[in-house]
């Protein structure tokens, strides 16, 4: 299925596509006051993406340097070329150590190799706490948007998962009820887990630390308790110094939902004691993507989905219309740009209203990325009709032919003919008529009677 | 001063009472333009749907059409920022378009504010405008302050010199420069996003209590308009220029008691 198709579906049912945009623009409203009242957006918003040029441009170092700051303060570093190999280091490490429990917080890396489906068929529990994550792991469905996982769903169907999962009454859909139920499940959890496993939002290259950020507190609960911490990080993660993060954490919640920063923001600089922490360094088609200059801004992106927020595509078709791992418009550059045979149509799924490029808290041009990538999927149903179009409209006399075809066709044939032949824009709009003078024709006559 | 009148294919063809009435706005303040017939289609279409291949010939034919002009103005801001803001990546160093300054192109009330120096126009419009925001007027050529950005960087022309008509009234919309779904060939691609994106902009102008529907985007019109006339509504969009001009709006008859 397309974009298109998956996007038509989810705005089938009747006030989930008004719904949802409402849910995600008073996100975006939200985004837009803590903006403005932070004076300095734009130079963050500048330094941000200088620091990530640089950063990229000298990546290979930095990464070395992370390694060895890291390993220097006790932690473990691995090197992942793909998503199977992160899977199998981090099964390696969990067998190892008997592990049959996870606790996970949220990590888009992890989605985008599919770790989860992977423990669970070697006979690993892995527990997803965050609670959207949750949500959606009980569902056995994939996040539809990176920050907020379910926010495709209304309380009530959140409710009845619950009341079949985790025993809430029938019915009850109050969120102060269904996040303590939650949180009851969780705690169990949490406290029966053998490993866990976190995300990297900032990888220090200077300290060799690595920065979590979260709203619930899991990443924390998560590693304190059993003896082994995995962090998955993906290698566009790094940033150079501990002095960079204040750029980068003044921009990602505030972009992100709104709030000056994440409820969480916990730092790890080696493991704790009589602990163990690995950290799974993964590749998996970035450095492809740094080769490519016409995609490699989008390797700047530190995951804060307000492009998401303020795309009218995304509000309105749901971010599982993407079929991808990452959604909306920088998830319509990052997915093709990877994977093109699977994913050509989602550069289109863009009304190319620029939005995404103006909220970006690290100033990628996506609307500019968007439009290489357009180029580059190949053919869409409808380029030989433009292809044609372009033909007739390279000279005076192929445009006055072509304008008089249609404009002759308008006239004999039936209406119904038309519209069937225009369904993609007459199914919900009326056909514009061709006017009964042009305006060509009507200067013509202007001039002559001069 | 040359100036020369750029009229989109579909205004041409679709909505020529756009065309001439921007040719009034502009003999109001002085202006003769010419009309140079060999313009047929400034390429966004195809450059839009990722074939740049196709869109190159128009734009190398746009800019001889205009080569010999002072100004080009248009009305449509799309396609305005369309020669402005993708022509030089598209024409690269293309030896037949050497020389076609493409920051002489203008949108009609941009060319008014910014090049005449207009600041009013003469004239009554006793109406309760929706003023639609064509996001490529807004985002690429910068009329105005798109609601995402902090920092202002220059007055919206299109809505000063609305507001400066007697008793025109511009709406608070809910979302004052939300899509309106149009998109190119978006709109025959993703026509269920289209439409719903579409009739949500509607329904913001309705709320607002828009009598009229008013753009510069004449592409944004033809799609709210269509989806106007689909739902059986007597609602006139019409042109900034219509507006300006103290044209009648073309359905005014229709509207009498709605």
């Amino acid at each position: 299925m397309t974009h298109a198709e998956r996007a038509a579906l989810f705005a089938a049912e009747p006030g989930r596509s008004a719904w949802h945009d409402e849910a995600l623009w008073s996100v975006r409203q939200r985004r837009d006051e803590a903006v403005r009242a932070l004076p300095e957006w734009g130079r963050l918003v500048e330094l941000a993406g200088q620091l990530k040029a640089h950063t990229l441009a000298r990546l290979p170092d930095y990464l070395e340097q992370f390694e060895s700051e890291a390993t220097a303060r006790g932690a473990v570093v691995h090197w992942a070329k793909d998503a199977a190999e992160h899977n199998r280091i981090v099964l390696g490490l969990l067998e190892e150590r008997r592990v049959e429990r996870v606790a996970k917080s949220k990590s888009m890396l992890t989605e985008e190799c599919g770790l989860n489906p992977y423990l669970e068929a070697r006979g690993i529990e892995v527990i997803d706490t965050d609670l959207g994550e949750r949500i959606v792991q009980l569902r056995n469905e994939a996040p539809s948007h990176i920050v907020l996982p379910a926010i495709h769903l209304k309380r009530t169907e959140i409710g009845a998962l619950f009341h079949e999962h985790l025993g809430t009454p029938a019915g009850e859909s109050e969120p102060a009820a269904l996040v303590a139920a939650a949180r009851q499940d969780l705690r169990r959890r949490f406290l029966s887990a053998q490993a866990g496993i976190t995300g990297v939002n900032f990888g220090i290259a200077e300290t060799g630390g690595i920065v979590v950020c979260t709203n619930e507190g899991n990443a924390d609960l998560g590693t304190s308790l059993p003896p082994l911490h995995i962090a998955s990080m993906g290698i566009e993660k790094l940033i150079p110094r501990l002095a960079d993060l204040s750029v980068f954490l003044r921009l990602l919640a505030r972009s992100a939902t709104g709030q000056p920063i994440t409820a969480y923001t916990s730092h790890f600089h080696g493991p704790r004691p009589d602990a163990e922490l690995h950290i799974v360094l993964v590749d998996n088609g970035r450095s492809a993507l740094r080769a490519r200059e016409a995609v490699r801004e989008a390797l700047h992106c530190i995951r804060c989905g307000a492009c998401m927020n303020t795309c009218p595509v995304f509000r309105y078709g749901g971010g599982h219309a993407y079929g991808a791992t990452i959604p909306g418009p920088i998830g319509s550059v990052l997915e093709p740009a990877k994977h093109p045979q699977h994913h050509a149509s989602l550069p289109f799924a863009c009304s190319g209203c620029g939005a995404c490029g103006g909220v970006c808290p690290v100033g990628i041009d996506l609307p500019q990325q968007l439009q290489s990538l357009r180029a580059e999927s190949g053919p869409q149903r409808g380029a030989m009709g433009l292809r044609a179009m372009s033909f007739a409209m390279r000279g005076r006399r192929r445009y006055a032919l072509a304008t008089g075809v249609m404009r002759l066709a308008q006239r004999l044939l039936p209406r119904l003919v038309i519209e069937r032949m225009a369904r993609g824009w007459t199914r919900d709009r009326a056909l514009p008529q061709a006017a009964r003078e042009s305006f060509r024709s009507w200067w013509q006559k202007q001039e002559r009677g001069r | 001063m040359r100036v020369a009148l750029f009229v989109p294919c579909f205004v041409d063809q679709f909505a020529p009472g756009m065309a001439r009435a921007t040719l009034e706005v502009l003999a109001a303040q002085g202006v003769e333009a010419s009309y140079p017939r060999n313009q047929t289609c400034c390429g966004q279409p195809a450059w839009n749907a990722g074939l740049p291949d196709a869109a190159r010939p128009l734009a190398r034919h746009f800019a001889r059409t205009f080569a010999d002009f002072d100004y080009v103005v248009a009305p449509s801001a799309s396609c305005v920022a369309m020669v402005r803001r993708h022509y030089a990546g598209l024409l690269g160093r293309d030896s037949g378009s050497e020389g076609f300054d493409t920051a002489r192109v203008f949108e009609l009330c941009e060319f008014l504010w910014e090049v005449l120096g207009v600041r009013e126009i003469e004239g009554r419009f006793p109406h309760r405008v929706g003023l639609h925001v064509g996001c490529h007027g807004l985002r690429e050529l910068g009329l105005g302050n798109a609601s995402e950005r902090i920092r202002g960087r220059r007055p919206d022309p299109i809505r000063r010199l609305l507001e400066s008509l007697a008793g025109i009234e511009i709406v608070d919309l809910a979302r004052p420069d939300e899509c309106c779904g149009f998109g190119g060939t978006f709109a025959v691609g993703e026509p269920e996003m289209s439409a719903q994106m579409g009739r949500a902009r509607l329904a913001d102008h309705a709320a607002a209590g828009a009598e009229v529907l008013v753009s510069a985007d004449p592409s944004c019109l033809l799609h709210l308009g269509g989806l106007i006339e689909r739902q059986a509504r007597a609602w006139p969009v019409l042109h900034v220029a219509e507006v300006l001009a103290g044209h009648a709006w073309p359905r005014s008859q229709e509207v009498e008691g709605a």
